[in-house]
């Protein structure tokens, strides 16, 4: 009997195959069919991907489903249902519309990769690059090593671990494992909408993971997965009390976050809706500041404090510290354990999900690539790396970032933009103007915070993470690995291209590097 | 205590169309032309109203300016007829440095006074060259951090062209033994420049003048070009003169209180004679950062004669001139101001950069670099809704009328890109800890720089880069 087999078992929820919210859905491809076609149904008979569907009661085949289409790849394939069409009723183009989406860090393909993940729980089976971004540097030059195939394991998903402890101290507290190796980063009620934050709870708890409240107070509808919600404490105390700290499994000290780092928190009058006032405890329509820094806090002993009070509060809690990345994030690491933190989580300057100045996105604090590292390798100076749980966060978009972030020496990560983009998200940035999100996620408005439901987002994370999953499966697999933790601090399974000569890069697939109109 | 300075704003929203990002598509022959459903009714920005008058009036095609890319008209039309591409006309503005984009924030902090926000995260690229391979640090827990933007606590952004004495010495009964001049500072560490091309019509120079009026700040003009009736700006301006020009301007340069003389050999024989027509004048010496100067050893010589500032001008990219590899402004104010400080003349001098600074970022990146305080040019241009299309280079009329714009309208677009850059500078200044846009001068140890990074935190891991490292 395999106990890691049977606890993983256990807690793996199923997958459920859960379609795009909106009518027509973006494809890396465009097949259009025009009036040329008799419905003969014969596209329909030879898609193996469900592109073209005719059911037998209908007279004529319903419209293409696009982003299913696999695009010119087919070609080589005996179904191509271009050349197969008697009619020649079909047209296949690239979609013009992927030039007008994404970005350096999230491309179009990481988009739509994302989208099919969460929709099938599986990796898209057209072709596109999710797993790296068009930066230009830090993950997307990092690799892992050429696998050498003595060390590759034959064992399956079931029996890897892909869990993470986050109590390491040794203290009285409770162990706390978590079986995914990242958990949900803070999104506050007010700035997200209320069904993506209970959606994404709901999902932490079938994932055996957790997700965290942001600085917006504790909504009842979360008392049911309360297990599974991190309680933040942040500089505005917003809808803080002491019963929300005493249901909590973990609360975490928000000092800083990645996306605005030295800056409080804004959240417009707008979003301030009377359920968000009343759960803040402010006025309605009154843009709220958070303070920066926590105007108690200006000293290790003042923070020291700070955890003492938490705990006092309750006893069974694990403190979870959240700072940026400034130059000393290893100092700041090291203080946050020695004042009795078990967690400590780094948040890097490119990630975040809420409104910021794009000023402070782009120029305060290091990326997270260089602060992982760094933080690693000082806790291990000082003895302490064993003791605490390292949490990176802040631009870590995807499964193999992720693994990357572990391999470099994070224990696990914080994901916030990914879990967004599951739910259909496509990072046009306007989460804060007006009405707030147009697509439903990031608002509190009364008719598209009713956009979306609990369940879609639910099965929409599960569907993500277990793709995911798959993908560290494979990883560690591939390494001879078992487990997650085994990967932890594994930087010599990584290369980076800049840090190798020609020959040896061409051995690894190169970083993207094409220019995008901004 | 002497009032808090602030930057009043008030929307002035274009009086052009501009030009953006998108083009919409719209394949109207699919349209079923009777839906009830029309995505462009339902639209949260309400996009296609503006877009109908925008038609209506025959004006341009429906590019669409304000379009905030949620594609939601794409996603739910019943028919599918949507679609965009990005719009041929903003991949032609602007260039490398000053690109599409640059010009649309632009645009957006002109028009709002208000500094550019969005959520989701940052969108680009790892790190690149000049200012873009360099972060501003910031304070963690245990140094005090400043809330300057939220106005709780006050950010001094004022900076001086004076000259400071090295020390204050003072006589036994206590009485100053040294001559302490009178002290000329801005409010902000930036001051404007006459652009060197674009419609520089009087309205447009107007425009300009009366938005540094009225936010404290001067500019630099040609002498030749200030004519009678910008003289009542007076202190306002700074013009700019040669060894063998100045003497052909008594009255302007009795009425300014700032002169900047363009740098060449000999040039200090001719401080005096400056003194001599205004003794009041504060003088900034021009140098242009040409590759064939010793330009840290002319500042060092500068800095000893008895002038106020050096004006260091790099062109429009922060390219050095004259070279087939220039160097960049952050690099080489680097080096004048190390020059300077191992000359023990760093303190006495003031350094302002011209050239390259597009941003408000570059503020703040350029005086960590050793500047005091910067000059603009092209920004002003730009927040007057210029396109950088070139087309008055080639003698052809302006698609923004500049020549005939309201001076009031004009500089109220420029006093809200100052006012949203402002802002943008205390976030900066208050993620730092700093309560003085003065103590960051040459404050290096509050950045990080993408080569040190790359060596501290992955070269231990991937051992010896093989990739060299181009932030120049």
């Amino acid at each position: 009997m395999n106990p890691i087999k049977d606890q993983v078992k256990h807690q793996l929820p199923e997958i459920h195959e859960t379609p795009s919210r909106f009518r027509n859905t973006i494809g890396k491809y465009i097949i259009k069919r025009n009036s040329n076609c008799i419905s003969c149904g014969k596209c329909a008979d030879i898609c193996p991907y469900g592109v073209h569907i005719m059911p037998d009661n209908h007279a004529s085949p319903f419209r293409p489903i696009e982003h299913k289409c696999i695009g010119f790849d087919c070609k080589q394939t005996d179904h191509y249902c271009i050349e197969h069409c008697p009619e020649d009723a079909l047209v296949l183009k690239d979609n013009a519309l992927l030039d007008t989406m994404g970005d350096y860090r999230w491309t179009s393909e990481m988009l739509l990769g994302h989208f099919a993940m969460a929709e099938t729980g599986n990796a898209p089976h057209v072709g596109l690059e999710y797993n790296l971004g068009n930066s230009g540097g830090g993950f997307d030059k990092i690799r892992f090593i050429e696998p050498d195939p003595d060390l590759a394991i034959d064992i399956s998903d079931e029996e890897i671990d892909t869990g993470i402890d986050l109590n390491k101290t040794g203290d009285d507290r409770p162990q706390k494992t978590i079986s995914m190796p990242c958990y949900g980063g803070g999104m506050s009620y007010g700035s997200t909408a209320l069904s993506v934050i209970i959606g994404r709870a709901r999902a932490a708890k079938k994932l055996n993971t957790l997700t965290c409240t942001g600085e917006g107070g504790y909504p009842p509808e979360f008392l049911p997965y309360k297990e599974h919600v991190i309680t933040q404490v942040a500089t505005g105390l917003f809808g803080v009390r002491e019963e929300t700290i005493q249901q909590c499994p973990i609360m975490e000290f928000k000092y800083a976050q990645g996306a605005k780092p030295g800056l409080g928190g804004h959240l417009l009058g707008e979003k301030v809706t009377e359920a968000v006032a009343k759960m803040r405890e402010t006025v309605v329509g009154s843009s709220l500041f958070s303070p920066f820094p926590f105007h108690s806090v200006y000293s290790v002993e003042d923070h020291k404090k700070h955890v003492d009070w938490m705990k006092e509060i309750n006893h069974n809690v694990l403190c979870s510290i959240k700072v940026s990345t400034p130059t000393d994030v290893d100092m700041v690491a090291i203080g946050a354990y020695h004042a009795g933190a078990h967690i400590i989580h780094i948040d890097g300057s490119y990630g975040g999900t809420g409104a910021a100045p794009d000023i402070a996105k782009k120029n305060i604090a290091m990326p997270i690539e260089y602060a992982i590292p760094k933080v690693h390798k000082f806790l291990v100076e000082e003895g302490a790396r064993d003791k605490i749980c390292l949490i990176a966060s802040g631009g870590i978009r995807n499964a193999l970032d992720v693994a990357k972030a572990i391999a470099l020496g994070a224990d696990g990560c914080v994901i916030g933009t990914a879990d967004l983009v599951a739910v259909e998200c496509v990072r046009c940035g306007n989460c804060e103007s007006g009405r707030g999100c147009a697509r439903g996620i990031a608002t509190t408005d009364p008719e598209l915070g009713n956009m979306i439901d609990e369940k879609y987002v639910e099965q929409r994370l599960v569907n993500m993470y277990m793709a995911w999953r798959k993908q560290w499966c494979d990883i560690l697999r591939t390494y001879g690995l078992k487990s997650i933790k085994e990967l932890k601090g594994r930087s010599d399974l990584l290369v980076h291209l800049d840090y190798l000569d020609e020959d040896d890069q061409k051995r690894y697939q190169p970083a993207p590097g094409y220019k995008m109109i901004l | 205590m002497p009032q808090k300075y602030n930057i009043s704003t008030k929307a002035a929203p274009p009086r052009f169309y501009p030009v953006g990002k998108y083009a919409t598509i719209e394949f109207r022959e699919d349209c079923a032309g009777s839906c009830k459903e029309c995505v462009k009714k339902k639209c949260v920005y309400d996009i296609f109203k503006d877009n109908y008058l925008h038609m209506s009036q025959m004006d341009e095609p429906e590019y669409l300016y304000t379009c905030n890319s949620c594609f939601r008209c794409i996603q739910e039309c019943t028919k599918g007829i949507f679609s965009r591409v990005v719009n041929p006309e903003y991949r032609e503005i602007g260039d490398d440095y000053w690109t599409p984009d640059v010009l649309g924030r632009t645009w957006c902090q002109a028009h709002t006074g208000s500094v550019p926000v969005s959520g989701a995260g940052y969108r680009g690229p790892f790190a690149g060259k000049g200012f873009d391979s360099m972060w501003t640090d910031m304070s963690e827990i245990v140094r005090p951090t400043r809330d300057g933007i939220h106005g709780r606590e006050y950010i001094n952004t004022c900076i001086e062209l004076s000259r400071r004495p090295e020390r204050l010495t003072f006589n036994k009964d206590g009485s100053l033994a040294v001559e302490v001049k009178p002290i000329l500072e801005i409010p902000l560490p930036i001051l404007f420049q006459q652009p060197d091309f674009g419609v520089l019509s009087k309205k447009v120079l107007i425009s300009m003048l009366k938005a540094a009026q009225t936010i404290g700040t001067k500019m630099f003009i040609n002498a030749a070009d200030v004519y009678e009736n910008l003289m009542p700006f007076g202190p306002v301006i700074i013009p700019l003169v040669k060894k063998d020009t100045f003497q052909n301007y008594p009255t302007l340069l009795t009425r300014v209180d700032m002169v900047e003389i363009e740098y060449e050999p000999g040039i200090e024989k001719v401080f005096g004679a400056l003194k001599a027509m205004n003794e009041e004048l504060v003088i900034s010496v021009g140098v242009s950062l040409r590759a064939n100067l010793d330009y840290a050893a002319i500042c060092v010589e500068l800095s000893k004669a008895d002038i106020d500032t050096i004006h260091v001008y790099a062109d429009a990219h922060g390219r050095e001139f004259e070279s087939d590899n220039p160097r960049f402004i952050k690099d080489m104010l680097r080096d004048i101001h190390l020059a300077l400080v191992d000359a023990g003349t760093r303190q006495q001098i003031n350094i302002i950069a011209s050239g390259g600074i597009c941003m408000a970022e570059h503020v703040n990146k350029s005086i960590i670099c050793g500047a005091d305080g910067v000059a603009i040019d092209r920004p002003l241009l730009i927040a007057m809704e210029c396109r950088l299309c070139d087309r008055c280079r080639k003698g052809l009329s302006c698609p923004v009328e500049l020549e005939s714009i309201d001076p009031a309208y004009g500089s109220n677009r420029i006093i809200n890109l100052m006012g949203a850059w402002r802002n943008q500078m205390l976030e900066m200044l208050g993620a730092m800890g700093l309560r003085e846009a003065r103590r960051l001068r040459g404050e290096v140890g509050r950045s990080m720089w993408f080569e040190d990074l790359e060596k501290e935190s992955f070269a231990p891991i991937f051992g010896e880069r093989k990739v060299s490292i181009d932030v120049g």
